[in-house]
């Protein structure tokens, strides 16, 4: 049986959508961003209430709605790697020529986990476990790219 | 028509509202959106903990992010409670307070926090709205969320010095209201001496529609706090009452005017089967305020006619008797309404909060100086999408 359907005199529409956006960091996002640039630290904020450190860190503890956006806390640039997966594929979105590793880690001193890319090990050799730390980048994008990648200790 | 009466009554309990404006670089998303939760719990009295469930919605894409539903639990208080999202473009507001009502009504939840916001300086307002329209019938003919249709009616039928005249009074009095209102984004300080200059020489948009008659785009979010009638009275002093509601919309995809339907807008058939299903026969007596989504100033004027059910040039009377003013006799939007602040998302349901605000006679600045016991809000969306509804002082209908 032939399953093809017949496409002929259909017109397609070829279009493109531009989608112009700014975003708003708000002020604990720009601290946590600027400390990361002009100190190299990573902080993150507590919630004393459930006694936990959130990075990245944000102004309100979404568990008990308290206001923390006051509770600086300086973090290690080092932690651990907590979970992580290899990219294999290549697209224009993404930030590193693949294989690239993206990793969950946990920062000493935290309670979360942040993403970031891991660098410097072959992604084969990348454990559940590894010590890793900060890599600043040397040009700053004022993101979360200033840092560049975490890499084993 | 498939409709029943509640289940049980629902109380408005908390509302929340932030301050309107074009430059909120200083909070994030769910930063602008927890000052409106916070406020709304603060004025409920309740903890976070206290919430079954939120509904949260704004206008998608108008950020150019998407679920922000979720990454707003920063925010909004969501986290480990039931949620849902709602996004029905201008009208999301008036979805929002819907939604809230039936999900205490029907049992299924006691309180249920409404969360609408819109952040439209971050965003590219008519890159969404114009992404609506189909790709090969309209988007490359089409003028967004900007027309002329209202004023070209009006101007055809009352003559274009008499309707010119009406929009601008309409204009002013918003104006006027807004300058009572602290959450307002603009209030000019406009008044009748510059009538004429206005409507001269306010910059045009398209056909009679110029600057001065149109919404501005705005930042803001609006949060109102249902609870059912047992909590209600408990959790609240003076619970406002959500009477009824209804949502009517007809959608004109390919062609706005043509003449294969009766000409009868969605305004006009929603008012009509409200009010008949709630026994009100004259709703110009009926209502003490109207909370009206009024996206120009033509808009206003027009629509007037359809919500009130009026006849002829009734709704142009009422304007230009200036009988809509906060002190007389039907005010309409004390808040200065949707062209003093218009965070889409946040828009319609503001409508709510500001008519129950004038309810319990609380607020502020742009109280009606009468008692307040039945209003009437509106929300409006899509090319003809309509929300009705009534809130109650007493539980005696
Ligand atoms: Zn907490």
């Amino acid at each position: 049986m032939d399953n093809k359907i017949d496409t002929g005199d259909s017109y397609v529409i070829e279009g493109k959508l531009a989608l112009p956006y700014t975003y708003f960091a708000g002020r604990v996002g720009s601290t946590f961003i600027t400390t990361i640039r002009d100190k190299h630290k990573i902080m993150g904020v507590k919630c004393n209430t459930c006694d936990k450190v959130f990075v990245p860190p944000r102004q309100t503890c979404e568990r008990c709605l308290e206001d923390i956006r006051e509770n600086w806390v300086e973090l290690g640039n080092t932690g651990e790697v907590v979970n992580f997966t290899v990219v294999r594929y290549e697209d224009k979105h993404l930030p590193r020529k693949v294989p690239f590793v993206l990793a969950l880690i946990h920062l000493d001193g935290a309670d979360t986990p942040m993403v970031h890319i891991l660098d410097g090990v072959d992604p084969e050799e990348v454990k559940i476990g590894m010590k890793v730390q900060a890599v600043f980048a040397e040009k700053t994008t004022h993101t979360i790219l200033d840092i560049d990648h975490f890499a084993p200790v | 028509m498939g409709y029943r009466k509640k289940n049980r009554n629902v109380g408005i309990v908390g509302i929340g509202e932030t301050k309107f404006s074009s430059h909120r670089e200083d909070v994030n998303q769910p930063e602008m959106i927890h000052e409106a939760v916070r406020q709304a719990l603060d004025d409920a009295g309740l903890k976070i903990d206290e919430i079954d469930c939120v509904v949260h919605g704004n206008m998608e894409l108008f950020e150019m992010v998407h679920q922000p539903d979720m990454w707003h639990t920063l925010g909004s208080g969501a986290f480990g409670r039931d949620s849902f999202r709602l996004t029905t473009g201008g009208t999301t507001g008036g979805t929002l307070v819907c939604a809230a009502d039936n999900l205490v009504a029907s049992g299924m939840y006691d309180v249920v926090m409404a969360v609408g916001f819109e952040k439209l300086q971050e965003g590219h307002t008519t890159g969404g709205i114009t992404n609506m329209a189909d790709p090969l019938w309209a988007r490359k003919l089409q003028s967004g969320a900007l027309t002329a249709q209202a004023a070209n009616k009006l101007i055809d039928e009352f003559g274009a010095e008499r309707a010119r005249k009406a929009a601008m009074i309409y204009r002013i009095i918003m104006d006027k209201h807004a300058g009572l209102n602290p959450n307002s984004h603009r209030a000019f300080g406009l008044d009748w001496d510059q009538m004429d200059d206005l409507i001269e020489n306010s910059p045009p948009l398209i056909g009679d529609l110029r600057l001065i008659h149109m919404c501005s785009q705005s930042d803001g979010a609006c949060v109102i706090i249902f609870a059912s009638e047992e909590k209600a009275k408990k959790i609240a002093k003076t619970p406002v009452w959500v009477r009824d509601h209804i949502t009517v919309h007809r959608e004109e995809t390919l062609d706005l005017h043509n003449n294969y339907y009766p000409n009868r807008t969605t305004h006009r058939f929603a008012a009509q089967q409200l009010y008949a299903r709630n026994g009100i026969d004259n709703p110009l007596e009926y209502f003490d305020v109207f909370e009206m989504y009024d996206p120009s100033a033509w808009w206003g004027v027009d629509w007037l006619r359809e919500f009130f059910l009026l006849e002829g040039d009734e709704h142009l009377k009422l304007v230009e008797n200036k009988e809509i003013m906060i002190d007389g006799k039907m005010p309409i939007n004390p808040s200065g309404g949707v062209i003093a602040a218009n965070p889409i998302g946040a828009t319609a349901i503001v409508r709510t909060a500001e008519a129950a605000k004038q309810v319990r006679g609380d607020a502020g600045p742009h109280q009606i100086p009468k008692p307040v016991n039945h209003a009437l809000t509106s929300s409006f969306g899509g090319t003809m999408w309509t929300v009705l509804t009534m809130l109650e002082k007493d539980l005696d209908w």
